[in-house]
C-alpha cells in the first residue's frame, strides 16, 4: 500500500505544479517560441530580458504600467489590510471580552452578522460609497473597505477566553489599567494568534481582484493580479504571453513565499479561523 | 462564555471598538441597504428618472430565461468544483496521512496553490488551455478532440472548473489531513486485527469519523464556487460563449457595470445575500450540533 500512496503523491504533486512549470518556462522564452506551436518545454535564455522588462515596463502591446509599480501596490495593499484587520480586530475582541457596557452585545451580533455578507454581493452599492468619498484610485479606498473582518475579531475572542482570569486579576491588583493590562499580558500572549492571522490576511489581501478592479483607473494604481488581466489582450496571438506568464511568476512569488516560510502559523490559523 | 474579572470604564469600551463599528456600518451595512433599496427602484437608461417598483426586478429576473440559465448553470458548476475538489483533496491527504518519509516535503509541495490568485489560476490555465497555442489544447487536438474553448459552452465549464478545483485543493487537502490526524490510531489498530481489510477499514471508520470536516468543507466550497470563483472565470472565459459559464456572482457584476441595469443586478445582489445567509445558518447550526456532544 505505501508504493501506491506515494504514486498517489507524486502524482498529485506532479499536477498542482504542472501549470506553475509551463508558466515558468514561457516567463524565459520570446513570444515566438511560444507561438509556434507546441511551445518547448525547456526552458529558454530570455529570462533576464522578459523579468526586466515587465518590472521596468509593463507589456508593450496591453497594459504599459511597468510591474515593479504594481507589485509595491499589491504589497502595500496586502500590509495595511493585514496589519489593519489585526489592530482593529484585537482592539475591539478586547473591549468585547473585558469589558461590560450597555451594547456590547449588540455590537458583536453587529460585527458577527458581516460574515454572511461576502463582498462580491455588494460591490456596486460599496463601490458609489468609495466614490462619494473620493477615495476611488486611492490606497485608502483599496484597503478601508476590505478591512473589517469579523473572522478575525473571532480568533481573538476566542482566544481571548482562554487567558486565566487570574492574570487580569493580578495586573488590577498591582494597580494596571485596561489598557497597560493589553499592551503587556494581552499582546504578548497573542503572538502566535496574530502571525497565523497576518499569512492569512496578508495573502486575501494580495490577491483581492474585483475590488481593485472597479476602483482603479489609472494605471499607476494598478495591482499585480489585475495587471495581468489588463496585459491580456483579446485574441490568442495578440497577447505577449512571455511577459503576462512572467508577471505572473512575479505576481504568485511573495503569497507563496509567506505560505511557504510561515508554514506552521499558516495551517494554525486557516483551521482555527474557519472552526 | 464570560469573564469573571473585568475592566470599568465609560469610555474607553466604546473607543475600542470604535474603528471596526465605523467601517463595519460604512462598508457592508450601508451598501448592503443601498443594494436592498436599489432592488425596489427601476431607473431609466440613462440615469435620470428613478421609480418605486416594489418586487417588479424580482418578477422580472424570474421570468427572465437568461437569470433562470445562469441559476442552472451555477448549480452545475459549484457541484463539479465541490465533488471533484472533494474527493481529489481527500485521496491525496489519506495518502499524506500514511506516509513517513517525506511528508513534509508533499505537504509544502500540496498547499502552495492556496498563495495564487483566482483570476491568476484562471490566467494559468487558459494559457495552457488556449485554442491556437497552449500546451493542453495541442495535445487534445492531437488526439483529435476540437478542443476550443473559446467556441464550445463545455470547454469553456471544463476549464473553469479545472481552474477552480486545481485552486482549491490545498485547503481542502490542509482540512482533510488535519481531520485525518485527530482519529485516534487504536481505532486503525483494533480494526486491523480483527482483519479488516484498508478500503473496508476507510469505509467503516475514516470516512464516517471524517463526516464534520467532509460537511464543513462541502459549504465552505460551495461558497467558494459561488463567490471567489470570480476571478477565475474573469481571467478566461468571461462568462461566455453564449454565458454558459456566466454564474450568479458574474451576472451580477455583468448586468451592473458593463450593462448598467443597476435595478436587476441590485435585486440579484439580494438574492444572493439571502443564498449566503442561508449556506451560512446551515453551517452554523451544523457546528453548534457538533459542539454538544
Amino acid at each position: 500500500m505505501t508504493a501506491f500512496y506515494y504514486l498517489v503523491l507524486t502524482l498529485g504533486v506532479l499536477v498542482v505544479a504542472f501549470p506553475l512549470y509551463v508558466t515558468f518556462v514561457a516567463s524565459t522564452l520570446t513570444l515566438d517560441q511560444i507561438l509556434a506551436v507546441p511551445m518547448p518545454l525547456i526552458p529558454g535564455d530570455q529570462l533576464i530580458n522578459n523579468y526586466s522588462q515587465v518590472l521596468s515596463a509593463g507589456s508593450t502591446r496591453g497594459a504599459s504600467a511597468p510591474v515593479g509599480r504594481m507589485m509595491i501596490n499589491s504589497g502595500i495593499m496586502a500590509l495595511v489590510i493585514a496589519f489593519g484587520k489585526i489592530a482593529i480586530s484585537i482592539i475591539s475582541a478586547f473591549a468585547i471580552v473585558f469589558f461590560r457596557f450597555p451594547l456590547r452585545n449588540f455590537f458583536f451580533w453587529m460585527i458577527f452578522i458581516t460574515l454572511m455578507l461576502p463582498g462580491e454581493v455588494r460591490i456596486i452599492p460599496t463601490f458609489k460609497v468609495v466614490a462619494d468619498l473620493g477615495m476611488l484610485d486611492s490606497y485608502a479606498g483599496l484597503t478601508l473597505p476590505l478591512i473589517a473582518s469579523a473572522t478575525a475579531t473571532f480568533l481573538f475572542r476566542q482566544f481571548f477566553f482562554t487567558i486565566p482570569d487570574e492574570l487580569a486579576e493580578a495586573a488590577r491588583m498591582d494597580g494596571a489599567g485596561p489598557m497597560r493590562f493589553f499592551w503587556d499580558v494581552v499582546l504578548p500572549l497573542s503572538k502566535t494568534s496574530i502571525a497565523a492571522l497576518f499569512v492569512i490576511q496578508f495573502i486575501y489581501g494580495w490577491n483581492q481582484y474585483l475590488w481593485p478592479l472597479l476602483i482603479t483607473t489609472q494605471e499607476s494604481m494598478y495591482t499585480t493580479v489585475i495587471g495581468i488581466k489588463r496585459m491580456i489582450t483579446a485574441g490568442d496571438a495578440a497577447t505577449e504571453w512571455n511577459l503576462v506568464m512572467a508577471t505572473a511568476i512575479l505576481a504568485m512569488v511573495p503569497p507563496a513565499l509567506v505560505v511557504i516560510l510561515m508554514q506552521r502559523w499558516f495551517v494554525k490559523g486557516l483551521v482555527e479561523t474557519e472552526k | 462564555m464570560e469573564k469573571r474579572v473585568v475592566f470599568k470604564s465609560a469610555w474607553l469600551p466604546y473607543l475600542l471598538v470604535a474603528p471596526q463599528i465605523a467601517i463595519t456600518i460604512i462598508f457592508f451595512f450601508w451598501p448592503a441597504f443601498q443594494a436592498v433599496y436599489q432592488s425596489l427602484l427601476s431607473q431609466d437608461a440613462f440615469g435620470l428618472h428613478t421609480e418605486f417598483v416594489w418586487f417588479e426586478n424580482f418578477r422580472a429576473l424570474f421570468a427572465d430565461d437568461h437569470y433562470l440559465l445562469s441559476f442552472q448553470t451555477t448549480a452545475i458548476f459549484s457541484l463539479l468544483v465541490a465533488s471533484l475538489g472533494l474527493s481529489i483533496s481527500l485521496l491525496l491527504a489519506v495518502a499524506a496521512d500514511r506516509i513517513v518519509r517525506g511528508a513534509f516535503v508533499f505537504k509544502t509541495l500540496l498547499i502552495w496553490p492556496y498563495a495564487v490568485a483566482p483570476a491568476i489560476a484562471g490566467a494559468l490555465w487558459a494559457f495552457l488551455f488556449a485554442p491556437s497555442i497552449g500546451i493542453l489544447g495541442y495535445v487534445l487536438k492531437q488526439w483529435g478532440v476540437p478542443w476550443n474553448y473559446m467556441l464550445n459552452g463545455d470547454h469553456a465549464m471544463i476549464l473553469v472548473v479545472v481552474a477552480s478545483v486545481w485552486k482549491q485543493i490545498s485547503y481542502n487537502f490542509l482540512f482533510f489531513l488535519a481531520g485525518l490526524q485527530s482519529i485516534p490510531r487504536s481505532l486503525m489498530e483494533a480494526a486491523a486485527i480483527d482483519g479488516a481489510s484498508p478500503f473496508r477499514r476507510f469505509w467503516t471508520i475514516v470516512f464516517p469519523l471524517l463526516s464534520p470536516t467532509t460537511f464543513f468543507l462541502l459549504v465552505v466550497n460551495i461558497v467558494y464556487a459561488f463567490f471567489d470563483t470570480f476571478g477565475v472565470i474573469d481571467a478566461t472565459t468571461q462568462g461566455g460563449p453564449a454565458a454558459s459559464t456566466q454564474i450568479l456572482v458574474y451576472k451580477v457584476y455583468y448586468d451592473g457595470v458593463k450593462a448598467a441595469d443597476l435595478g436587476g443586478s441590485s435585486a440579484q445582489s439580494v438574492i444572493l445575500m439571502i443564498i449566503v445567509i442561508a449556506l451560512s445558518v446551515i453551517q452554523f447550526r451544523f457546528i453548534e450540533k457538533k459542539v454538544q456532544y
